[in-house]
């Protein structure tokens, strides 16, 4: 309604009025608003990447100050040239030994994919049980307590011997140290759904099904997605050094044959994609969290 | 039957705690009719809440029986439906879904979807809030997630409506306004209701008797409301008994057993 009589003098009136009449106050008008905001959004953009680039920065001109010092090890530039190369190529096969970057990483995944997806299969519905009866509970917490803290690696001679192999022993590794945090977590989170909706599920008499599909689960799930990502860090941590024991392709593995080439870049290079990988998983699972917050 | 719907009989309540027991409730003694408005009225810390909880079967007596329609109180039921007094509502669920999860667990059995989604959007009607059924609990007000607590209650058709200081969260107008309609509900579906309150025009508005408790946890004195109903807000200010009525919770509560100082 109101956009009608806004728009009909325009067209009924005179051309020769409306160009001196509406061009130069919207001329004016236009950059005048647009210089007022662009450089807000500008300054805004700046105050949020200015630090962290200048932090950037300075770890770079460091390295590069330290790599000047220290004959052996190589500068981010020299890095940076090696790095190009390792990645033009990601997917190369020269054996079992010699594989492309691209390979190393999805064999890492897999194995943190595989050890993780077995840890949150067992560990959430356990968590649930500890968190929803106290006999269990109270049954299982000496254990936990105990196992909990064991360094990652010091399983990995059980693994050995169980299983015989590198492989699944690598896994194992995974899946008994990304555990702990799901467990915990989502036994914490049940005993924190607020009392108010278990009366809910009391006075509305619901099934045993229905308390857990529509009030604990929906309401466990924060925390069982913080579980989760303390999880997936725990074992992204650990895969290096899995790896680097056991063998195989994959990053750790390619972090230790390249020190037994004495080739540092790629070693730098592992480094900096292992770090990147875990922030990438980490963000992505900060995502998924946001989405289930209430 | 109908004139001792809800049954209490000396009824006792003690909670155990590290610091010993403590003595909610004594000898209580309350009889209330079907299609009945019963109102406790108290200083908080009376037991008030504690009778509902009884009476919802949340919590058992510690001595005592309670019945509803000539049975044993052994827990919750769906015929004696809550309304909490903080809405309780999940907030992972629509408006539309929180009154549905209660429609489905009453007549899931005996009726199709359709009908259940029908019952839902009835209730959800019922409290005026057809339009904000697809909305969650922190998109609407505290008034309008009271009413859905009240729809959830209502969809399940309870014999008894037990409400818990219902409209204690909420701002003077929005709490009026609720009364209203409550009344108007109430009288439309013939419920049994009991409900907490420490709001003394509340009590007195809306009872056919206020139950008025003292603090050591006993029934003091039962008062009659014999005000006529439909009853208007407006007309009742003025009207000599409604004073007078409230005068006597008033002095029930400030004079005779005033709250001792905290």
């Amino acid at each position: 309604m109101n956009v009608v009589p806004m728009k009909s003098p325009r067209p009924d009136a005179p051309v020769t009025e409306i160009q001196p009449a509406h061009s130069p106050p919207s001329r004016r008008r236009a950059p005048h608003v647009a210089s007022a905001r662009q450089p807000t959004r500008m300054d805004r953009l700046i105050k949020i990447l200015a630090p962290p680039v200048m932090g950037l920065l300075v770890f770079i001109l460091l390295w590069a100050w330290l790599a000047n010092h220290t004959p052996q090890l190589p500068g981010p530039l020299q890095t940076w040239r090696a790095a190009v190369e390792v990645f033009s190529h990601p997917f190369y096969d020269h054996g079992p030994n010699d594989q492309g970057i691209g390979w190393n990483i999805l064999r890492s995944l897999e194995r943190v994919g595989m050890g993780f997806g077995l840890a949150a299969l067992i560990g959430i519905p356990l968590g649930f049980m500890i968190g929803r009866f106290t006999f269990l509970n109270n049954m299982l917490a000496p254990i936990i307590s105990i196992l909990r803290p064991v360094s990652p690696l010091a399983w990995l001679p059980i693994g050995l011997l169980v299983f015989k192999e590198a492989q699944p022993a690598a896994i194992w590794v995974i899946f008994i140290s990304s555990i702990w945090p799901m467990i915990i977590n989502t036994a914490a989170g049940v005993t924190k759904v607020p009392q108010d909706y278990l009366n809910v599920a009391r006075v509305l008499n619901l099934s045993e099904f229905a308390v857990f599909t529509k009030i604990l689960f929906p309401a466990v799930l924060p925390y069982t997605l913080t579980g989760i990502r303390l999880s997936i860090g725990v074992a992204w941590l650990v895969i290096v050094a899995a790896e680097m024991l056991t063998g195989g392709v994959g990053l750790g593995f390619w972090v230790w044959d390249e020190w037994n080439n004495l080739n540092v870049e790629h070693i730098i290079i592992a480094i900096f994609v292992v770090g990147i990988i875990g922030l990438l998983l980490e963000q992505m699972l900060l995502m998924i969290a946001k989405r289930f917050s209430y | 039957m109908d004139q001792k719907f809800i049954q209490i009989e000396d009824v006792n309540k003690v909670f155990e705690s590290k610091q010993g027991a403590f003595t909610a409730l004594t000898g209580i003694h309350l009889t209330i009719r079907a299609g009945e408005f019963v109102s406790l009225i108290g200083h908080s810390g009376c037991g008030k809440s504690t009778l509902l909880n009884l009476v919802a079967g949340l919590i058992p007596p510690s001595s005592g029986a309670l019945l509803c329609a000539g049975r044993e109180i052994a827990g919750p039921g769906p015929e004696r439906a809550v309304v909490f007094q903080n809405h309780s509502l999940l907030p992972w669920l629509t408006c539309l879904g929180n009154v549905h999860i209660a429609v489905q667990r009453v007549f899931g059995r005996t009726e199709s979807a359709a009908q259940l989604k029908q019952r839902a959007t009835a209730a959800l009607e019922m409290v005026g809030l057809s339009a904000a059924q697809h909305k969650y609990p922190h998109e609407i007000s505290g008034g309008m997630k009271q009413r859905v607590g009240i729809a959830r209650a209502l969809s399940m058709q309870p014999k008894a409506l037990l409400l818990d200081e219902p409209f204690g969260a909420l701002d003077a107008l929005t709490r009026a306004h609720l009364q209203d309609e409550l009344l108007k509900i109430v009288a439309a579906t013939g419920a049994t209701v009991l409900m907490v309150t420490h709001d003394v025009d509340e009590a007195v508005l809306l009872s056919d008797r206020i139950a008025m408790m003292t603090n050591d946890g006993r029934l003091g004195e039962i008062l009659q409301v014999d005000l006529p109903r439909p009853r208007d807000r407006l007309a009742l200010a003025e009207h000599p008994r409604y004073v007078s009525l409230r005068g006597e919770v008033l002095k029930f509560l400030y004079q005779r057993h005033a709250q001792r100082a905290a």
